[in-house]
């Protein structure tokens, strides 16, 4: 669970975040929607601990971000699993290595340990003969699957993902959504997603939290979505013609 | 930025690469594979450069002696001593410059903008001890050994010339080379040497860490990287001369 309280954090004079009040919940995906330049990034980054707000708070199950001690903090890191938007697996390292390198890093286990550990997500996310390939042999949607494998090989309690379905074609797009939603199940983690994809908004966005110029502007399901009178949220989401269709289409059907 | 801000932030980022590993076993692993890539591999080069450019010291030291009597020796003593005190350590740590330099910030670099730094953080890893540290490691431990080679190879070349050329005596050569041998001046090539290798595995780490961008300015910070390492390696070479040689 993950609780956030009045944040706010400034570059120079420019104020990113006004003071968001928000919550995740376990075993629920979380999706951060918004413009480009509403202040996901920044939230996200914040909620990762890459940025630190001014104002505000982050509660990580009960444990404040700002009373956190550097053990704390390196401690939660391991909790933390992350799915860049660029997959940042590590080029010089083949999919076994990839994912092995928290578990080498972090925890004493011996090489067979880690190895069936290994195998055991990469069977997760579909990639059971792929363990010698270098990332660059792989398609982006492996890549993904792969960046996820490594993000949650520690067990992590929270799986962050930045913009997963980016230069993804529709069908693996779905495949990597229901995929993180399976997991996130699967696993009771606290998932947020940082994305643009309205497909993903409507799919796996169990709450959906609408960012706009800095403020929270809206909160709720992907079910709610459909009924929101929210005109920021009705301009961003139903911004095409499909997807307009769609929701009227859904609301006729209510 | 100034020059100030940029010398300050490099002191910084030595605070934070000279920090105990973080797992000893994935630090030995990463020193071997930099060994690998920083020290094995230039082997091939370093020689071959050696070898010709001790063989074109020795042809012409024999070509610009002309008087009958200056000894024929001079050329295998001016050979090595060239060869020892600047050939070696200074001119093949900048041809390393060019060649290992560029390697290391163009690989961190693109680490840097494709993400991969910011994973290595997020996971709790101290990225600049994990990617840096050994890098250090292996150039300031494997680089005199190379250097020897190059010394070795170059005096060699020299002698080859000689041979192939008929513009010398073989015994001459190496009565040069033996002649007041001074064993401080190896040891002097070699303080240089480890110096050279900090600063060839150092500034190159930073141009990469710090890069900005896409993959246009890393680049340009590989190019930059390069220029700014020959520069310290000259600032360097003229200061370590004064102290260990005046």
């Amino acid at each position: 669970m993950i609780k956030v309280n009045d944040i706010h954090k400034r570059f120079g004079e420019t104020e990113v975040l006004k003071g968001i009040t928000t919550s995740f919940e376990p075993g629920k995906t979380n999706l951060i929607i918004g413009q480009s330049g509403a202040g996901k990034t920044v939230f996200l980054k914040s909620l990762l601990g890459l940025h630190v707000p001014e104002e505000g708070t982050i509660i990580y199950n009960g444990q404040v971000n700002t009373e956190m001690t550097i053990e704390n903090k390196r401690d939660f890191r391991q909790e933390l699993g992350m799915v860049f938007q660029g997959s940042a697996l590590f080029d010089s390292l083949n999919v076994e290595e990839n994912v092995m390198f928290p578990l080498k890093m972090f925890k004493q286990q011996s090489k067979n340990e880690m190895l069936d550990r290994v195998n055991i997500v990469l069977e997760r996310v579909d990639l059971e003969n792929s363990n010698q390939k270098f990332p660059a042999e792989l398609s982006g949607g492996m890549q993904k699957r792969v960046a996820i494998a490594r993000a949650i090989v520690m067990n992590p309690k929270y799986l962050f993902c930045d913009e997963p379905n980016s230069g993804l074609d529709p069908s693996t797009s779905i495949l990597i959504d229901n995929l993180i939603k399976e997991i996130t199940e699967e696993y009771q983690i606290t998932t947020v997603i940082n994305t643009h994809d309205m497909n993903s908004v409507m799919e796996i966005g169990d709450k959906i939290v609408f960012l706009k110029d800095g403020l929270k502007a809206w909160e709720g399901s992907s079910k709610e979505i459909f009924k929101t009178d929210n005109q920021a949220v009705v301009d961003f989401v139903y911004s095409s013609n499909l997807f307009k269709k769609v929701r009227e289409a859904y609301l006729k059907e209510q | 930025m100034n020059y100030i801000e940029h010398v300050g932030k490099y002191f910084m980022m030595l605070g934070q690469i000279f920090k105990r590993p973080q797992k000893f076993r994935v630090f030995r692993e990463a020193l071997f594979r930099e060994i690998e890539q920083l020290g094995i591999k230039s082997i091939g080069i370093i020689s071959f450069i050696s070898f010709f450019i001790g063989g074109v010291i020795a042809l012409q030291t024999a070509l610009n002696i002309s008087d009958p009597l200056i000894p024929k020796m001079l050329i295998g003593f001016a050979t090595k001593r060239s060869v020892i005190l600047e050939f070696a350590p200074t001119f093949c740590s900048i041809i390393l410059a060019g060649k290992v330099g560029s390697y290391i910030t163009s690989s961190i670099g693109t680490m840097r903008v494709t993400e991969q730094i910011d994973a290595l953080e997020i996971m709790g890893v101290n990225s600049l001890n994990y990617l840096v540290l050994p890098k250090i490691i292996a150039t300031v431990f494997f680089y005199p050994f190379l250097i020897i080679l190059g010394m070795f190879l170059a005096i060699f070349g020299g002698w080859a010339a000689g041979i192939l050329s008929n513009m010398f005596y073989e015994a001459d050569y190496i009565a040069g080379i033996q002649y007041d041998f001074a064993p401080f001046l190896v040891v002097y090539a070699l303080v240089k040497t480890i110096i050279f290798a900090f600063i060839i595995s150092t500034v190159p780490s930073y141009h990469g860490y710090y890069v900005k961008g896409g993959s246009l300015e890393v680049g340009k910070a590989s190019t930059q990287s390069v220029v700014w390492t020959i520069v310290v390696i000259v600032i360097a070479n003229y200061f370590l001369t004064q102290m260990l040689l005046t």
